[in-house]
């Protein structure tokens, strides 16, 4: 099907000949070389870098974990910490809740989620992970892209219910920005006045289809118009950009003004997972030049110039870093597979008679 | 008749009401609000307008906006929402409108409703009962009469009831929002305004259990929803023949009652399932391979079954000649009784 091009010269996303481009500023099409993080309470801005630097060497154990076999496949959050790092950093995991899809690694690692148990999804030990959703106040992982944005809104919608005043936080990305879901998701909110913050991480490729075949208008952010809610577009890979706009948003639904939605512009520089080719579908010099503004890089120049860190600290903080992800990474690759029994234990509350006896046939004709 | 004999264990003491089966579910829905403050009813129009079919009566007026409220049309987030809600702790019963309308809401019903609990390994239940009113017979539009249950049956972590008169609905659905697993509770239309005294009473046996609403010798007839109605006429009519067929009310479609099955078809040596969702990979197909597996050497002939033809839902004057008709009922105990 022929789809729309070229983009409208007004859109800030669209770069020429199909190409995406790196994240305009005012002076700077190419983008900006370097963030400032003076705003933002050191002790803030060196969790994040320590997060952001733990999830990113994480991401490249996985990876490996992934060519050695340990994971049958894996899907890198790598270009996209400071927009996951610093978006749930902006939540309180005491009364907020996230609604994460698949590609949120790093968001779940700044939230404090057992990450051992997170990563263990990746190793097919179970869909959603281990981790315990509830007292992680961190959803399940689903790989229905649109699927938790309704339930979001429905979390929000019920805290409003009990006069609380915790906020959720829906991730989804430029792919599922089309997905009907996240359309009535915005609109319930819109309505209801949820205390909802959707987060859309716009990495310019849905699988192998880029932004301008998948977000029609050019902007996810200008949607939010359309619902009656605040939109804002914020560079994904300033650390402290996203922060603040988070926060923002996060405080506003707290004060009972309602939802808001957050476009992180930033890059998927990995291929989609480990299954992807995506010399078939892109120009990987366009992957290099967001290679080159990456965020971690960014965040660790701007704490330096702030003088919130220093090379000396920073490379302590590095080689914890380094040693926290090692320790997941052996905590995954020797966490027990589940028992074959677990196939029966979690389907229903109150289980079934033939659900009963089929768990009977398990253990009589495979279990044996 | 069927109503001294599908309340023989009733307690004296249960006062016996005149009410339409939307009136009986209104009740079951007052009582569920008033003990439960985290159960929420929601869905399109079942606010101030109490419903299209005006189940939701009254409730937002009794139990305020905050409990009883009208959401945006759209099935998928309803459901969405109710994920959410269950997740911050409140018991969902959303409403959506009609069975056809389920469709746009497959994924969440799926995808998310039915397998939260087991994806988060039991941290997230799902208490949520999904009001569906459900099959045809009222000569509605498109997607107004659709039969689902045996999509719901197939989808593993749902269970799934089919009340077929008021008493029972009224029954039914107090088990259903009860339960912490995923209900999909599918009213019968044909059957909303059908007025009768009926006795309002508390669950007594488990989820999953199938009810004899008339007892016969010579055949079982085997069906849920408006289709034991259409049994019962049948039976009163093959009774003047000397034919003496016992209706088994299913009610719950999964899990569906094996055991019951199983003791009325040993009685009787032939069995007749009737229901209104095409033939092929229906319910009745469920139905009678249990029967099978469970009183082979008991059955006199094979399984019968009545149902609707493989052809999307029709238009009203073919809705008659679509639905089992009780000559075509009739027509299949004769063909059991003969084999």
């Amino acid at each position: 099907m022929p789809t729309r091009r070229p983009p409208s010269p007004q859109s800030p996303l669209r770069g020429e000949g199909g190409a995406a481009r790196p994240v305009p500023s005012d002076d700077e099409p190419e983008g900006r070389g370097s963030i400032a993080v003076d705003h933002l309470p050191p002790d803030l801005t060196r969790a994040l870098y320590r997060h952001m630097r733990t999830a990113r060497d994480l991401d490249a154990e996985a990876i490996a974990l992934q060519r050695q076999g340990v994971f049958p496949a894996y899907v890198s959050v790598r270009g996209q910490e400071a927009a996951q790092v610093a978006s749930a950093a902006a939540m309180d995991p005491e009364r907020d809740f996230v609604f994460p899809t698949y590609r949120e690694m790093a968001s779940a690692l700044a939230y404090g989620v057992e990450m051992v148990g997170y990563m263990a999804t990746h190793r097919a030990l179970w869909h959603g992970g281990l981790y315990d959703v509830m007292a992680s106040r961190f959803g399940a992982i689903n790989a229905v892209v649109g699927g938790p944005v309704p339930h979001a809104v429905g979390w929000a919608v019920g805290e409003r219910l009990r006069g609380d005043d915790g906020v959720a936080l829906a991730y989804f990305g430029d792919g599922a920005s089309s997905e009907g879901d996240v359309h009535e998701a915005m609109n319930f909110a819109g309505v209801m006045a949820a205390p909802v913050v959707f987060f859309c991480q716009n990495n310019q490729w849905a699988l192998s289809v880029p932004n301008h075949r998948q977000v029609a208008g050019g902007s996810v952010r200008a949607r939010a118009e359309g619902y009656g809610m605040p939109g804002v577009l914020v560079d994904g890979n300033d650390a402290g950009a996203v922060y603040q706009a988070t926060a923002a948003a996060v405080a506003r639904a707290r004060r009972g003004e309602g939802p808001t939605l957050i476009e992180a512009l930033t890059y998927r520089v990995e291929p989609h997972s480990t299954s992807d080719d995506p010399g078939r579908y892109r120009d990987e010099a366009d992957t290099e030049r967001w290679r080159r503004r990456d965020p971690l890089d960014l965040l660790r120049a701007a704490l330096v110039e702030a003088g919130h860190a220093d090379e000396e600290s920073l490379a302590e903080v590095d080689a914890a870093a380094r040693t926290r992800a090692e320790a997941i990474r052996d905590g995954v690759a020797a966490a027990p597979e589940p028992d074959g029994s677990e196939l029966f234990t979690h389907v229903f509350r109150e289980t079934t008679d033939e659900l009963t006896r089929q768990r009977r046939v398990w253990q009589e004709e495979v279990e044996l | 008749m069927t109503e001294l004999i599908e309340r023989a264990d009733a307690p004296a003491t249960a006062t016996t009401v005149e009410l339409s089966m939307q009136q009986a579910i209104n009740r079951a829905l007052r009582v569920l609000l008033a003990e439960d403050p985290d159960t929420l009813v929601f869905g399109e129009d079942v606010g101030a307008l109490g419903g299209v079919f005006r189940v939701t009566d009254g409730l937002q007026k009794e139990f305020g906006d905050q409990r009883v409220f009208d959401t945006p049309l759209a099935e998928s987030a309803i459901m969405g929402m109710a994920v959410g809600l269950a997740m911050n702790g409140w018991r969902p019963v959303p409403e959506l409108q009609f069975d056809g309308f389920a469709y746009p809401a497959i994924d969440q019903i799926v995808n998310q409703v039915a397998r939260m609990n087991y994806r988060t390994r039991g941290a997230a239940p799902m208490p949520i009962t999904l009001r569906l009113p459900s099959f045809g017979g009222i000569q509605a539009p498109e997607h107004h009469g659709e039969s689902l249950e045996a999509l719901f049956a197939h989808t593993p972590g749902l269970k799934v009831a089919a009340p077929s008169d008021a008493g029972d609905a009224y029954t039914l659905l107090l088990q259903s929002v009860r339960s912490d697993d995923p209900v999909v509770f599918m009213e019968p239309k044909a059957r909303y305004w059908d007025r009768k005294p009926v006795q309002l009473l508390e669950p007594t046996t488990p989820i999953g259990t199938s009810r004899v609403v008339r007892p016969g010798r010579h055949a079982t007839l085997i069906a849920w929803g408006a289709m034991v109605h259409r049994c019962l006429q049948v039976a009163e009519l093959a009774a003047e023949d000397g034919v003496d067929l016992e209706v088994l009310d299913l009610r719950w479609l999964k899990p569906i009652d094996a055991a019951g099955l199983a003791a009325s078809v040993a009685r009787t040596k032939r069995a007749v399932v009737v229901h209104e969702a095409p033939l092929t990979a229906g319910l009745g197909a469920e139905v009678a391979a249990l029967v099978t597996e469970s009183c082979f050497r008991d059955l006199s002939a094979p399984v019968q079954r009545v149902t609707g033809f493989d052809v999307p839902y029709p238009a009203g004057p073919l809705e008659p000649q679509y639905l089992p008709t009780i000559d075509r009922v009739l027509l299949a105990v004769q063909r059991t009784l003969e084999y």
